[in-house]
């Protein structure tokens, strides 16, 4: 077993060593370099694309998936050796995806054999770019409230509502959707529909944010039929498939307080003062312990040992992990990090990167929200 | 490796928890403190871990010992920690027995701390911080050395049998294998916040023949590194059962104290602070837990060590503080057990260095 084990290691280290560009393995200066993949593309190298189709073919974007839907069909154990390695040599993301990191579980888990054949593999090869149609005006910590229609018209619904907060929604190709079906219960009522956002009636309007950007949108249904093959789960029981979902995407959030603390150490060398020093040491420390809790998460969860609501925990952490690092790169830039548009800045980065992390403990269910959960479900804290 | 205790390890848990919970439990110390106890542990105690097995956890099957690892000694410390246990475990079965190890002193000690009977001190601070400085000379004398200085915080110091004295030699540091009755060594014993018990060590010409020297003379170095790491790892595990213990209290007392008609934990003031603190601890854990088997795999652990040093420093103290906080007037009461977390804490934390010290090895490491 160990044996195989390093055989995987030493075969895949030198396939990523032989297949991984050398562009790849430098840190990511700004947002515009993550690859997302989709119908209409848009790399800042070309080596994104290289890389990305790479992986894929080898279903190694999706490494523990099964082969039959587009994945690698490797172990827990060989998954782990893949990202150590993939660490090791600083490998960048081939494809960020919320088909990955969110819907893909949930269509393994809940999907028909249709739904899995159809989608999985063009996640995984990153050709469909998916966003996720949650939040809505009145509905954000009080998710469940939620208003979007959808009519039963026979062999298909008819969707109509508004969401918002959807990230990328204007660049994604397909939706994930929350729906109502059913006005007479709260989580009950809700529905799991899969939809095409080029769908007759789907518009969609960026949100200006704090950061100059506009990952956010406004999205609109009037009158969208979505056939009802395309309903993951059961009906009236999309609520299930959520917090599914939401398990995932807390995972996947909270993953951002984790690795690369580097343009922290590599300000740091450069010279700060001692208490500004002391507080990036701390910092790192954190950092740092936060890294082995998510290897234990990650282990935990493959193993199916860890809590239900440890993602909580996981997402509440990260995320504010993530927001002091920023806030300590943004003291130790100085007057630099401020530059909002030179070129020297990478038009802001620093800046851009530090108030768009604000976001991180509000979207995917807010800190205060996590910490309910945790203090309810993980310590039995009565109501 | 997965980062989680396997089965075989969760036995061994829940055995340690059981057998500590029973035989050492916080009503332990605190009738060791009442008695104004001079030794600073129960002997009878120390005999039993032994009876268990567990004072062999880190000693080599060929040694007669169990051969476990780091992991396994965490768990036990865990249970130590959890209890306010006072034992010399940390520093003997742990500390001592990783300088000990494959050097000739192992066959010498091994088998009195075997047994139950022999109990180490490990003299390395000279200052009211650990700074990883030792100015304690030891020139060549005779047929040995003699050490001259000070050490203090030396837990055990004043009964120990053995104590483990690290000095500077001509070109470098050696590692001494001192016996408490060596001539010209004094030991003043200090009651602690945490009622334990540290003494001064002070050394004046203190005479040892050359076969008191661990290893090899100016090569101590490398097992003053090999007991740091275990020590700081260990106390790292048991800082995690201190935490946990206030933590385990605290949840419990949020639970059954009433306000305004209701228990207190259903304020969400409360509920937040709690399940902010759960997470601190859990984040530790991991930490200590990624430690423990980088020592025990024998990888590169100098980094998971000190973050797991700190962390577990940084997240008890945050433990006990909530702890009293929390537990209100009552906190304040010698009468009621959470004090007694604070305090072993503080000691804890100090004790091989605290999260600053810590933090800025982690610095200096990484250029900054």
């Amino acid at each position: 077993m160990n044996q195989d084990l390093d055989q995987f290691r030493q075969e895949t280290r030198a396939w990523l060593e032989a297949n991984c560009p050398p562009s790849m393995r430098l840190p990511l200066r700004s947002e515009k370099d993550a690859t997302w993949g989709g119908r209409n593309p848009i790399y800042a190298h070309p080596d994104q694309k290289l890389w990305m189709e790479r992986m894929g073919a080898r279903g190694w974007t999706v490494p523990d998936w099964p082969k039959e839907y587009g994945g690698g069909g490797l172990s827990a154990a060989e998954t782990k050796i893949l990202r150590e390695e993939m660490a090791a040599i600083r490998a960048r993301n081939p494809l960020n995806s919320f088909g990955i990191s969110m819907l893909g579980p949930a269509l393994l888990k809940y999907g028909t054999e249709e739904q899995k054949l159809e989608h999985l593999p063009k996640i995984a090869r990153g050709e469909i770019r998916w966003c996720q149609g949650y939040s809505e005006p009145n509905a954000g910590s009080d998710l469940a409230g939620l208003q979007t229609s959808a009519e039963d018209a026979g062999d298909h619904f008819i969707v109509n509502g508004q969401k918002v907060w959807t990230s990328y929604a204007d660049q994604a190709d397909w939706i994930f959707c929350l729906v109502r079906t059913d006005k007479t219960s709260k989580q009950g009522g809700i529905s799991f529909l899969l939809f095409d956002m080029a769908s007759e009636g789907v518009s969609t309007k960026p949100i200006l944010l704090i950061s100059g950007n506009s990952p956010f949108c406004e999205t609109f249904f009037d009158d969208v039929k979505v056939p009802k093959s395309n309903l993951l789960g059961e009906l009236n029981k999309g609520w299930d498939v959520a917090k599914y979902l939401l398990g995932h995407e807390r995972e996947m959030i909270s993953n951002m307080g984790a690795g690369g603390i580097d343009p922290l150490v590599e300000a740091a060398r450069k010279g700060v003062d001692p208490i500004l020093r002391g507080q990036i040491a701390l910092f790192q420390v954190r950092a740092r312990a936060f890294a082995a809790m998510s290897e234990r998460f990650i282990d935990e969860l493959k193993a199916g040992r860890a809590h239900p609501a440890q993602p909580s925990m996981m997402k509440y952490y990260g995320t504010e992990l993530n927001k002091i690092r920023h806030e300590l790169l943004m003291a130790a830039g100085g007057s630099d990090a401020l530059e909002w548009e030179s070129e020297a800045s990478i038009h802001g980065a620093a800046a851009r990167a530090w108030l768009r992390t604000k976001a991180n403990s509000i979207e995917g269910g807010t800190s205060e929200i996590q910490l309910n959960i945790i203090a309810k479900r993980i310590l039995d804290l009565p109501s | 490796m997965p980062l989680y205790l396997n089965d075989e390890q969760q036995m061994l848990r829940d055995t340690a928890r059981d057998f500590v919970a029973e035989h050492a439990p916080p009503a332990h110390l605190r009738q060791l403190r009442d008695a104004n106890d001079t030794n600073g542990f129960s002997r009878d105690l120390w005999k039993q871990f032994a009876e268990m097995g567990l004072t062999g956890i880190l000693i080599p099957e060929a040694d007669n010992g169990l051969g476990l690892g780091h992991v396994e000694a965490g768990i036990v410390l865990e249970e130590i920690g959890r209890n306010l246990s006072p034992s010399p475990f940390l520093t003997t079965a742990v500390a001592a027995v990783e300088a000990l190890k494959s050097t000739p002193h192992a066959p010498r000690w091994f088998p009195g701390i075997l047994a139950g009977e022999t109990v180490a001190a490990l003299a390395i601070d000279e200052s009211p911080k650990h700074n990883g400085r030792i100015a304690m000379q030891a020139e060549r004398a005779g047929n040995g050395f003699r050490l001259t200085g000070a050490k203090r915080f030396v837990a055990h110091g004043h009964v120990a049998d053995l104590i483990l004295v690290a000095a500077k030699t001509d070109r470098g540091t050696t590692l001494f294998a001192v016996p408490n009755d060596a001539k010209g060594l004094t030991a003043t014993p200090e009651r602690l916040a945490d009622s334990s018990l540290a003494s001064h060590l002070a050394f004046e010409a203190v005479e040892v023949d050359a076969d008191a020297v661990i290893g090899e003379v100016d090569q101590g170095g490398t097992l003053l590194a090999r007991l740091l790491a275990a020590g700081r790892t260990g106390a790292s595990a048991e800082l995690l059962g201190v935490g946990g213990g206030a933590m385990d209290l605290t949840n419990a007392y949020l639970k059954e104290r009433k306000q305004f008609g209701v228990p207190i934990g259903s304020f969400q003031a409360l509920q937040h602070r709690a399940a902010h603190l759960y997470s601190e601890m859990e984040v530790a854990r991991a930490a200590v837990l990624k430690a423990q088997q980088r020592l025990d795999s024998g990888q590169d652990a100098s980094e998971a060590v000190a973050v797991a040093k700190a962390m577990s420093g940084l997240a008890t103290t945050l433990a006990v503080q909530e702890g009293i906080q929390m537990h209100g007037g009552i906190g304040m009461t010698d009468e009621y057990d959470i004090g007694f977390y604070m305090k072993r804490a503080r000691a804890l934390a100090e004790l091989f260095g605290d999260a600053n010290f810590h933090a800025d090895s982690l610095a200096q490491a990484a250029g900054y």
